[in-house]
């Protein structure tokens, strides 16, 4: 693309098909059905009511008069196959292939939404027909994920149409790099990856190292076992990480860009590939984008199953197509990175917050969020709760509002025990603090962490001592046996959980838990040991005394342990 | 499995695999960009692969082997027919990844990491595979996702896959 005009061009041609998805009438079509095409409803068989949508229309002659959308993940994924009809923004949700008539019918030519297929609120009568309505969506405060639901993920077009690649042309037309650095040190962005380090920093300190050439990272390993919100946003709109990484590009003076994403997500590699090809296609990767002069193209670089790679050194040696395993910091990847050059290495949501923030200005953003944790944060919301699925709050909402508001509360009337926040990293929250708001400092002081997103919610049936071997267990798995505290420390660690869970725990063995991690902590050469020991360390802080009970009465009050069936004496 | 697995069965694996190296002919960065293809294509990484991959990209026999083994995406023996991924991601964990496990198991006799004598199934276990909201869940050849099981679900779902 040579010029903004070309990109007003296209956009305004977009407003034409999108329109109709703000409640205006359409110009083009009657109605949008936008179905939702993100894991967790391709899971529950959304391309049968997809045919069945598509059959029904060619059935009652209103093909012409209908677009069908598959979008990325929509959030609420166990409600799946689930479905949004524009004008009126009627949500329906666990579709079947059968209700594809009733809907085509009805409600496309009938004008009256399908009641049976609307939401409802558990225990009240009269279901929610306007997504807008609905408290799930209207809690959330959606940036990151501004165009899932909104867009097809394989339509740059609709891209531009929402105000696509409109940051890039700004930043490379209208600021001058510097000016970009500092507008996203102004809005206080943090990492979304976990550590929540100041982005804006952290390309001040690439774009003022003297290597050349640079590059830009983009780190989609996702590692976090129990999560998936940078799969969706990769899925649901590939365009706004291109689109941030093209910024940094000009921003710190890289040409060069790399996606690293994990094999086990093809078809977010396949919507990113396409992403990819249409940008290039329009001029907005590759050669003297926007006629400015700056070049920038991206990569995509496949991982291949080890956790480690997604800690930044490690996965910089995965580009590099060797062995990721994590070397010592510094020096940090932002002044040695990528083939020794200085390098920004940004998780996938950091990116995807990049454009909205160039495009709406630094002042918008650091308005939203508490004073110290600036937007949003998008978490998969999962475990023993109604609502599961991926939602996007303010930072500053608090656990509670998380757990009961949006999550909808604990099913079958069980009691809430704790949440899980940061995966192996992070830490189980009590009940008494669920009142804290989420933010990466007060996180951080209850001994868990903000993590990439993953927050698992824990009934009365979870046993915590079972918790954290399980995700200590990943950790020794994962563990890429460099440096021995981390090899040896936590293998040490699990065979200590291993016999407390199974009736053969020892007066001390609470303390001796406690000095490992500790040791473990200080000495790991990379953040995968050091962060290792939390879920053991966070459970001990808030459920000492089921600790106590598995030692000393053998007892698992959740049930979970083995030796709560049987005798355990029997086995000693 | 027929003997040795040093030297390739068959001329056409040999060419398909030289197709797939050729646009990375020379560039060692690729390394895993063409391993994966390579084991898209041949199911597994049979030494043959690994040297001819090696050939290709102008790396050592042992640098390839020491990606290959570090990487859990890659298997260096052959494989079942059909892959059974059980996801032990966190929220499938804590509403039973066991009882999953324990169903496999009573099922066909088989524990993560390996394949029925009759290689018609490989266990493996996955973290988290996008479909937390259906959790436990299991994944069948990377496409087939099977949600909210209970172990006694298990045979039925297995015997779609011959
Ligand atoms: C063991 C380990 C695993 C990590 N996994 C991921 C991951 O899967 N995705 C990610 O974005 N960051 C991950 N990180 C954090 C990265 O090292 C790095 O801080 C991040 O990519 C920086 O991006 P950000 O500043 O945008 O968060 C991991 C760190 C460690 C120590
Ligand atoms: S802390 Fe663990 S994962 Fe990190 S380098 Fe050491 S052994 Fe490897
Ligand atoms: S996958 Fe459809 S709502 Fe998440
Ligand atoms: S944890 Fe199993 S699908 Fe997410």
């Amino acid at each position: 693309m040579k010029s903004l005009d070309e990109l007003a061009i296209i956009k305004e041609s977009a407003q034409e098909t999108l329109q109709i998805r703000y409640g205006k009438p359409g110009v083009l079509h009657k109605a949008h059905i936008m179905v939702c095409g993100g894991q967790g409803c391709i899971s529950s068989k959304c391309a049968e009511v997809v045919d069945a949508i598509r059959e029904a229309l060619k059935k009652h002659n209103f093909s012409d008069h209908v677009k069908v959308v598959l979008t990325g993940c929509m959030g609420p994924c166990d409600m799946g196959p689930v479905a949004v009809v524009f004008p009126d923004a009627v949500f329906y949700r666990r579709l079947k292939p059968k209700d594809a008539e009733a809907i085509v019918l009805e409600h496309i030519i009938g004008g009256q939404p399908v009641t049976r297929l609307l939401y409802r609120v558990p225990g009240e009568k009269d279901p929610v027909p306007s997504m807008y309505d609905i408290e799930l969506f209207k809690k959330q405060e959606r940036i990151v994920l501004r165009n899932t639901l909104y867009i097809d993920p394989l339509s740059i077009e609709e891209y531009i149409g929402r105000d696509g690649y409109a940051a890039l042309a700004k930043a490379l037309t209208r600021m001058r790099p510097g000016e970009v650095v500092e507008e996203i040190k102004r809005s206080g962005l943090r990492g979304r990856g976990g550590a929540g380090f100041s982005t804006g920093m952290k390309w001040s300190f690439s774009a003022a190292a003297a290597g050349t050439p640079k590059y830009v990272v983009c780190n989609g390993d996702e590692g976090d076992p129990g999560a998936f919100m940078d799969r969706s946003v990769l899925e649901g709109d590939p365009h706004s990480v291109i689109e941030g990484m093209a910024i940094c590009g000009r921003a710190i003076g890289a040409e060069q860009g790399y996606v690293y994403v994990r094999a086990e997500y093809p078809l977010a590699i396949e919507r990113l590939e396409h992403a990819i090809r249409k940008a290039r296609e329009f001029g907005l990767l590759g050669k003297d984008i926007f006629g400015t002069g700056f070049n920038f193209d991206i990569e995509i670089r496949i991982g291949a199953g080890a956790f480690v790679c997604g800690e930044e050194t490690a996965l910089l040696a995965s580009v590099e197509g060797r062995r990721g395993e994590p070397r010592p910091r510094p020096p940090f990847p932002a002044i040695e990175g990528v083939f020794g050059k200085p390098t920004v290495i940004n998780n996938v949501e950091t990116w995807a917050n990049i454009p909205a923030i160039i495009f709406k200005g630094a002042d918008w953003f650091a308005s939203i969020g508490t004073p110290k944790s600036k937007g949003t944060k998008v978490f998969a919301l999962a475990g023993k709760i109604t609502n599961t699925g991926i939602v996007e709050v303010p930072m500053g909402t608090t656990l509670r509002e998380m757990v009961f508001d949006i999550g909808g509360g604990i099913p079958k009337k069980k009691e809430f025990k704790a949440v899980q926040t940061g995966g192996p990293s992070g830490g189980c929250i009590p009940a008494r603090h669920l009142d804290t708001p989420i933010d990466y400092d007060s996180l951080g002081a209850l001994g868990a962490i903000m993590g990439s997103g993953g927050m698992i919610v824990m009934d009365q049936d979870t046993c915590m001592v079972d918790i954290a071997k399980f995700f200590l267990e990943f950790c020794v798995d994962e563990s890429c046996g460099k440096c021995s505290p981390c090899r040896i420390g936590t293998k040490r660690m699990h065979e200590i959980l291993e016999r407390i869970s199974t009736g053969h725990g020892r007066e001390g063995d609470i303390e001796l838990l406690v000095e490992l991690a500790t040791t473990i902590k200080t000495t790991a050469l990379c953040g995968l040991g050091q962060t290792a020991p939390n879920p053991v360390l966070s459970t001990i802080r808030y459920f000492r005394d089921e600790y106590e009970q598995h030692i000393r009465d053998h007892v698992c009050v959740a049930k979970v342990c083995d030796f709560a069936n049987g005798d355990p004496d029997a086995s000693e | 499995m027929n003997g040795c697995e040093c030297t390739p069965t068959d001329a056409a694996l040999v060419k398909g695999l030289a197709r797939i190296i050729e646009p990375y002919r020379g560039q060692p960065n690729s390394l895993i960009q063409v391993l994966a293809k390579a084991q898209e294509y041949i199911g597994y990484l049979p030494k043959w692969v690994q040297v001819q991959v090696a050939e290709g990209l102008g790396l050592s026999l042992q640098e390839i082997y020491g990606v290959t083994t570090f990487y859990a995406f890659f298997s260096l023996i052959p494989r079942g027919r059909h892959k059974l991924s059980v996801c032990a991601g966190t929220a499938c964990y804590v509403k039973g990844t066991k009882n999953v496990l324990k169903g496999v198991r009573d099922a066909i006799g088989i524990k993560p990491g390996q394949t029925t004598p009759d290689s018609r199934f490989t266990m493996e276990i996955v973290r988290c595979i996008g479909a937390c909201g259906l959790a436990p869940a299991v994944i069948v050849n990377g496409k087939d996702v099977h949600g909210r099981l209970e172990a006694e679900q298990i045979p039925e779902i297995l015997s779609l896959y011959e």
